[in-house]
């Protein structure tokens, strides 16, 4: 799966953009969130911020912990957004 | 009546809102009233040199378009451009343009700022800032009161 990281998330991970396997137990978003949060210290740091991640699965909005990853190809993590 | 398509663009460039608003009413004898919004990059006080806008390309045209087929389905206009600019933006610089137009006011009115206020809310842009005094500037942090503005438009 392609992950996508924006804004403060992006730099502080350092990573803009990472194809990543994931393990075969991660089917939910929810799952996708805790695996995130195992990957080292600072993956736990800002993945602890539970309620200011926000996260795009295939380019729309989700915040459905149970929602299915089936058929996702890319999930983008940032912060509240702020354009206009 | 057929609804009309949003034309909702993202742009670096910048845009001209003469020549957006004859986009929408030239050729046409149905349009009563044209509500026009330009958001502009403020100097805070001479405090910001620029702001920086980072977008997530693909997303950020679907999710405006998303917002603008709502407002479609919810007001009888008779056009709807939005046009938001990504990259470095100068204090005085326009940043985003939202043009509605209808037979009459009160629909374009609302429009224009039920898509503004989703925009604020769901479009996937976010803003740094650069200081004048040279030193790194911080990510701009999202405002309650924007959800609070967005929330409002459930209500009705």
């Amino acid at each position: 799966m392609k992950l996508i990281y924006f804004s403060w998330i992006r730099e502080r991970l350092d990573i803009a953009e990472e194809e990543a396997e994931l393990p075969e137990t991660v089917k939910t978003l929810g799952d996708l969130l805790a695996w995130q949060k195992s990957r080292g210290e600072e993956f736990e740091a800002v993945f602890a911020h539970e309620k200011v991640v926000r996260v795009a699965l295939n380019q729309e909005h989700v915040d459905d912990l149970a929602a299915s990853l089936e058929g996702v190809t890319e999930a983008a993590f940032f912060p509240p957004m702020t354009g206009g | 009546m057929s609804r009309i398509t949003p034309d909702i663009r993202i742009q670096s460039a910048d845009f001209d809102v003469a020549a957006e608003i004859a986009k929408l009413t030239d050729g046409r004898s149905d349009t009563g009233a044209v509500v026009t919004f330009t958001g502009l990059c403020r100097d805070e006080g001479g405090t910001l040199s620029a702001l920086e806008l980072e977008h997530y390309p693909g997303m950020a045209e679907a999710e405006i378009r998303r917002i603008a087929e709502e407002a479609v389905q919810r007001w009888p206009l008779t056009g709807l451009a939005a046009i938001h600019r990504h990259g470095r933006i100068a204090p005085g610089e326009n940043i985003v343009l939202v043009v509605a137009s209808s037979a009459h006011r009160q629909a374009a009115f609302e429009a224009a700022n039920f898509l503004m206020d989703f925009l604020k809310t769901r479009a996937p842009f976010w803003k740094k800032e650069h200081l004048a005094s040279g030193e790194e500037g911080q990510w701009v942090d999202a405002k309650e009161a924007d959800d609070d503005a967005a929330e409002r438009w459930k209500q009705r």
